[in-house]
């Protein structure tokens, strides 16, 4: 299936609120999507028999700067037997001091590969999944404060009273 | 008489059984660096699993916050450290890409890189196939494994000044062309080794002993391997022919003649360690037909010549259009891919996030381990094959 019957697809079976935009200037094209939809579109194109994306090959948090105030996903598809890729995005706006994490839902029960990826989104950005089994940090230790790939991290000058010299 | 039956008997049938946590590492040797498992286990089965990294984590990714394009090659040198060329590869396909003067690199350019990936993935399976043995107590393969992937090494390191850490492969072109009479060399070597392999499936590969530790165990069945993203020798250890080097026939491998080795569950179930321990085997032997072809290239029409520059097609400026792109190549452990997005301004990549096959492979080990043998664990875990360095990047 091509980019745009892929597009027709989520939107018939969704209605057009799945779809915030389209963004084909790059090479590879990609669909916003809502993010209230981000799990049932996964499915939906998992187990559709004309899509089946049944491989996540990728799935990276992204904050989109301190200008921009926005933080998302990007899921990257991939189709075994058919040999086609496909990249979803979800995002939204963001209160950067806020103690409540941006929340997205988890795409985890779909394919078990993001069960790690999205513990590093969460370990290295601060993005909550909303329903996934297991969300502890995975790369930094359990009393790591910050999450460093934020736009706005400050690395930290001491740890545990003990001063960090660069 | 009675009485003190009755009070032994008591005493054994209210006896209980107790899980009790068994840590696996970080300073196992079998676990290949610095990986904790969290065992919990029922005297010698293994209940489940629990995975711990994070111990070589070296922030890759904010690395490249600051980092230019061509900067950043050596950091990922450092990811796969048994198979950097592949590495390099990869990374600088995405931004030549991005650059969009993918398809200005010269023929001799890329036979060169995929000769040296290919040289590179023979050692990183020789690697794995030597620690497989010693995984499971098979001493002498491993030194064997060990003095050919030397010879390897020596090549690579002529033809790049490092031993392991090769930076080679630069974006729109080379460090530095083939020293002379390496071509001549290579061919030696690839005559040399045949033999060697030979002499290896005799030792290890059909060897009864490995046979009955490695055969119809840590079974993973197809639609998990997809569905925890197992790429590489793992995903085709279950039976599916799935090479990025022929599905996104990148480079100059489309002009190459090869075979996709998969699992065919030959010495028990399809997916069990043995086969995915076999397709390593035979890629060795894939990878050597295809350094045959490229030298083959290289000494006939791609030959070197007084006025030809590995460099004459860098980039002055390496800045890519404001854009997002993935990028994914074959590694030996699978799929290596490398997320960018450019910010069209400058050099350095607004964010790049790297996708480690053995990232997703480790993944999948609680899955296929729980109920087997505290020894299966060493067998499965040296079977999926991974490398600390990019698990944690």
């Amino acid at each position: 299936m091509t980019f745009q019957e892929i597009k027709n697809l989520l939107i018939e079976k969704f209605g057009t609120e799945v779809l915030i935009a389209e963004q084909n200037e790059g090479l590879q094209p990609a669909l916003v999507i809502n993010p209230e939809f981000i799990n049932k579109v996964c499915f939906e194109l998992r187990d559709n028999s004309n899509t089946y994306f049944d491989f996540l090959s990728n799935l990276s948090g992204i904050d989109y700067g301190i200008d921009k105030n926005k933080i998302g996903v990007v899921y990257h598809l991939s189709s075994i037997p058919y040999n086609t890729q496909l990249t979803l995005k979800v995002e939204k706006e963001f209160d950067r001091n806020s103690a409540i994490l941006p929340s997205f839902p988890t795409v985890s029960d779909v394919w078990r590969t993001a069960d790690w990826h999205e513990r590093e989104a969460y370990d290295l950005l601060g993005i909550d999944f909303k329903g996934h089994p297991d969300l502890r940090r995975i790369l930094l230790p359990d009393d790591w404060e910050g999450y460093p790939l934020r736009k706005d991290y400050k690395t930290a000058e001491t740890y545990k009273g003990i001063k960090i010299d660069y | 008489m009675n009485r003190a039956n009755e009070r032994y008997k008591e005493r054994i049938s209210n006896l209980k059984t107790e899980e009790m946590v068994l840590n696996m590492g970080p300073q196992h040797p079998s676990t290949h660096g610095v990986l904790r498992l969290e065992l919990i286990t029922d005297g010698e089965i293994v209940v489940d699993v629990i995975p711990h990294i994070g111990y070589l984590h070296r922030c890759f990714e904010k690395h490249c916050e600051s980092l230019s394009y061509p900067q950043i090659i050596p950091y990922t040198d450092r990811m796969d450290y048994m198979a950097s060329m592949n590495n390099n590869h990869a990374f600088v396909m995405g931004v030549e890409h991005m650059l969009g003067i993918d398809n200005d690199i010269p023929k001799r350019v890329e036979y060169i890189r995929v000769l040296v990936c290919e040289l590179n993935r023979i050692a990183s399976h020789l690697i794995a196939i030597g620690t497989y043995g010693i995984d499971i107590g098979a001493f002498t393969p491993f030194l064997w494994c060990f003095r050919d992937r030397e010879y390897i090494m020596n090549m690579l390191e002529w033809a790049s000044g490092a031993r392991m850490l090769y930076n080679y492969i630069w974006v729109g072109g080379l460090f530095y062309d083939l020293p002379v009479g390496f071509e001549e060399r290579c061919t030696e070597f690839v005559e040399y080794f045949r033999p060697k392999m030979v002499e290896l499936n005799e030792l290890l590969t059909n060897n009864r002993i490995f046979i009955d530790r490695t055969a119809n165990v840590g079974v993973l069945p197809l639609d998990v391997a997809i569905n925890y993203g197992c790429s590489g020798p793992v995903l085709r250890g279950s039976g599916i022919k799935y090479d990025l080097r022929r599905v996104d026939n990148y480079s100059v491998y489309p002009e190459i003649d090869f075979e996709i080795p998969c699992g065919t569950g030959q010495m028990g179930k399809v997916g069990d360690c043995w086969d995915r321990y076999k397709v390593r085997v035979d890629e060795v032997e894939q990878s050597l037909r295809i350094i045959e072809q490229c030298l083959e290239r290289l000494k006939k029409e791609l030959k070197r010549g007084p006025d030809f520059d590995p460099r004459a097609k860098l980039p002055r400026k390496c800045t890519p259009k404001a854009q997002d792109f993935y990028v994914r190549a074959e590694n030996p452990k699978g799929e290596l891919g490398f997320y960018f997005i450019a910010d069209g301004r400058t050099e350095i990549p607004f964010r790049v996030k790297s996708r480690g096959p053995s990232f997703n492979n480790l993944s999948v080990l609680p899955e296929i381990s729980r109920g087997v043998m505290i020894a299966d664990i060493v067998a499965i875990l040296g079977s999926i094959d991974i490398v600390l360095g990019e698990v944690d990047r």
